[in-house]
């Protein structure tokens, strides 16, 4: 139990940058109602672009930066793909994804592991200073945040939200659906590339593999954050911190079934019956209900 | 104003499903016409107005509106022209999003869409103003959701957002259909009302030929993708449902089928 209880720092650090990642999938899944795949790639680019520049010399806030506008760039890739190739979103985002492989292992010069030693760079998040990575985490949740909030409360951002809403509507207001579905994808990549170059430094190195099953944490994060916070948090800021502090909780959940026995390897299994059964939730109650109404005690 | 030159769709061209919809229209609207069309089922009418909203490319002729060619246009620059109401109430607003926030959307139809603020207090007073008329006490509810509003009230406000940037030609297709008949006669009272005041150039299908006779000044019956008789002014004022079946069948040598208009 003690041992647990040190360990949540240290979950709760890595659920605030994984969160992060789930606020860029909310986006897509949540506001624009794409499932995209594309994630699982870009993450691992983001990771891999910030290692590289750093032991490249650049400046991590630079470095940061740059993997933000590599993610944008693989959000561009997919939402092109859907929009000019008509390949359906899911489709697109798998594809991506499994070029972005290709493209990590180059960025690395084709290894599948590249250190990031905190003690040879200046890097900004790292598991040797939890209190620095969980002050560091929470100021760039409050400022993507504040961004967001911003952004979806424009002109711009209201097309967006309108897209993922009804695109026959949208269409017939005059808005460009396949352009704002790209803009979407372009943030949300950029987001989740962020939160990768996060991770990278947290963890002192960049893998190729550190963004297998992304979709499926991000997914995990923001159902959880749902089915807890939906009653309580009306306000777009504060459905963004829903998904933030449901990436937290799934931290803090695996980080207590590992202490309680689990197999490593089974973690991935684990994470996806967790989501399997919350995105299953809303389905089943309202099959229940169903059930109920058409049954009144035999009336007809 | 509307001008519409031989325009052609075929649906799935070379299967098994395919349906010849558009079968050569030739269509002129004068500036302020309120034209009502009627057809049979599968006459073409849906098919003409998507024609001209560019939902699909027709598959020959040219479309026109005010002289500016929109033929190839993709269908997001058409809106500025158009106002829409579709027979669907849960088609013309995004469920998820305010009143006012739907309203902001339409009044923004046809300009560019920046990073300024979406919605500045002086649009939600001119909102909170426009929706008074529509008399359903929605000028108390500005950030409610869509989503809760019921068919009648969506298919209104589906309406106002179509009419506030008083479009160069309005588009109604069966938008009363899915209502309750009292509803539907409100909807119908505000179409007629918006289009009387602004002086509209006004398109809308109904399957309901008492309704096709009263309103309007000009009256389109469609059959198997053609226009097979157009009347206006005089002539059509003193039309009854009687004459319009008698056309019908003498005109199309059939009996009218539309398996709703047949139930009014």
């Amino acid at each position: 139990m003690l041992a647990f209880l040190s360990s949540l720092p240290g979950a709760v650090a890595q659920g605030i940058i994984w969160g992060i990642m789930a606020m860029g999938v909310y986006i897509t899944f949540k506001i624009m109602d794409i499932a995209d795949l594309t994630v699982d790639g870009s993450f691992a680019t983001g990771g891999a672009t910030l290692v590289v520049a750093v032991t490249s010399g650049l400046d991590v806030g630079l470095a940061i930066l740059l993997a933000f506008i590599v993610g944008c760039a693989a959000g561009l890739i997919t939402g092109l793909l859907h929009t000019k190739f008509g390949i359906p979103a899911i489709l697109a985002g798998i594809l991506t994804q499994l070029a972005l492989y290709s493209i990590n292992l180059r960025i690395m010069s084709q290894k599948a592991n590249l250190p990031l030693s905190v003690d040879k760079y200046d890097i900004l998040i790292s598991l040797r200073n939890i209190p620095g990575a969980l002050a560091v985490g929470a100021v760039f949740v409050v400022v993507i945040i504040a961004i967001m909030y911003w952004f979806f409360g424009t002109e711009l951002g209201h097309s967006l939200r309108a897209t993922g809403c009804n695109q026959s509507m949208a269409r017939a207001n005059g808005i460009n659906t396949d352009t704002n579905k790209i803009i979407g994808l372009v943030i949300s990549n950029g987001m989740v590339a962020l939160s990768g170059s996060l991770l990278a430094q947290y963890q002192g190195f960049a893998d190729i593999n550190m963004g297998r099953g992304a979709i499926v944490i991000g997914l995990a994060a923001v159902i959880i954050g749902e089915v807890i916070f939906s009653k309580l948090f009306k306000n777009f800021a504060l459905k963004l911190l829903s998904a933030v502090i449901g990436g937290i909780i799934y931290y803090i959940v695996i980080t207590l079934v590992l202490r309680m026995g689990l197999n490593a390897n089974d973690l991935k299994l684990f994470s996806a019956l967790v989501v399997a059964i919350f995105l299953g939730i809303p389905y089943w109650k309202r099959r229940i209900a169903e059930r109920k109404s058409i049954n009144p005690k035999g009336a007809a | 104003m509307l001008k519409v030159n031989g325009i052609y769709k075929t649906f799935n061209r070379g299967t098994i499903n395919e349906k010849r919809a558009l079968n050569g229209v030739d269509l002129v609207l004068n500036e302020g016409d309120f034209v009502t069309i009627i057809g049979g089922n599968g006459a073409g009418k849906s098919t003409l107005l998507n024609s001209i909203c560019g939902v699909f490319p027709v598959d020959c002729g040219s479309i026109f509106i005010d002289d500016i060619d929109v033929t190839r246009l993709p269908e997001y620059k058409r809106a500025k022209y158009l106002g829409r109401v579709f027979q669907d109430p849960m088609m013309g607003t995004a469920a998820d999003m305010w009143i006012e926030e739907n309203m902001s959307l339409a009044y923004r139809r046809g300009m560019p869409r920046g990073l300024k603020w979406a919605i500045t207090s002086k649009e939600r007073k001119m909102y909170r103003e426009m929706l008074s008329h529509l008399g359903l006490g929605l000028e108390n509810r500005l950030s409610s959701k869509v989503g809760l509003l019921s068919g009648g009230q969506r298919q209104a406000l589906t309406l106002l957002m179509a009419v506030m940037r008083k479009p160069k030609l309005l588009l109604l297709d069966e938008h009363t259909a899915a209502l309750d008949p009292k509803t539907a006669e409100t909807v119908l009272e505000l179409s007629e009302k918006f289009i009387t005041e602004d002086n509209l150039t006004a398109m809308m299908i109904t399957h309901n030929m008492k309704d096709a006779i009263t309103h309007g000044n000009r009256l389109i019956m469609m059959h198997e993708g053609r226009i097979i008789y157009d009347v206006s002014g005089e002539e059509k004022a003193k039309l009854t449902v009687d004459d319009l079946l008698k056309k019908f069948a003498d005109l199309s040598g059939e009996e009218f089928a539309n398996d709703r208009a047949l139930l009014n």
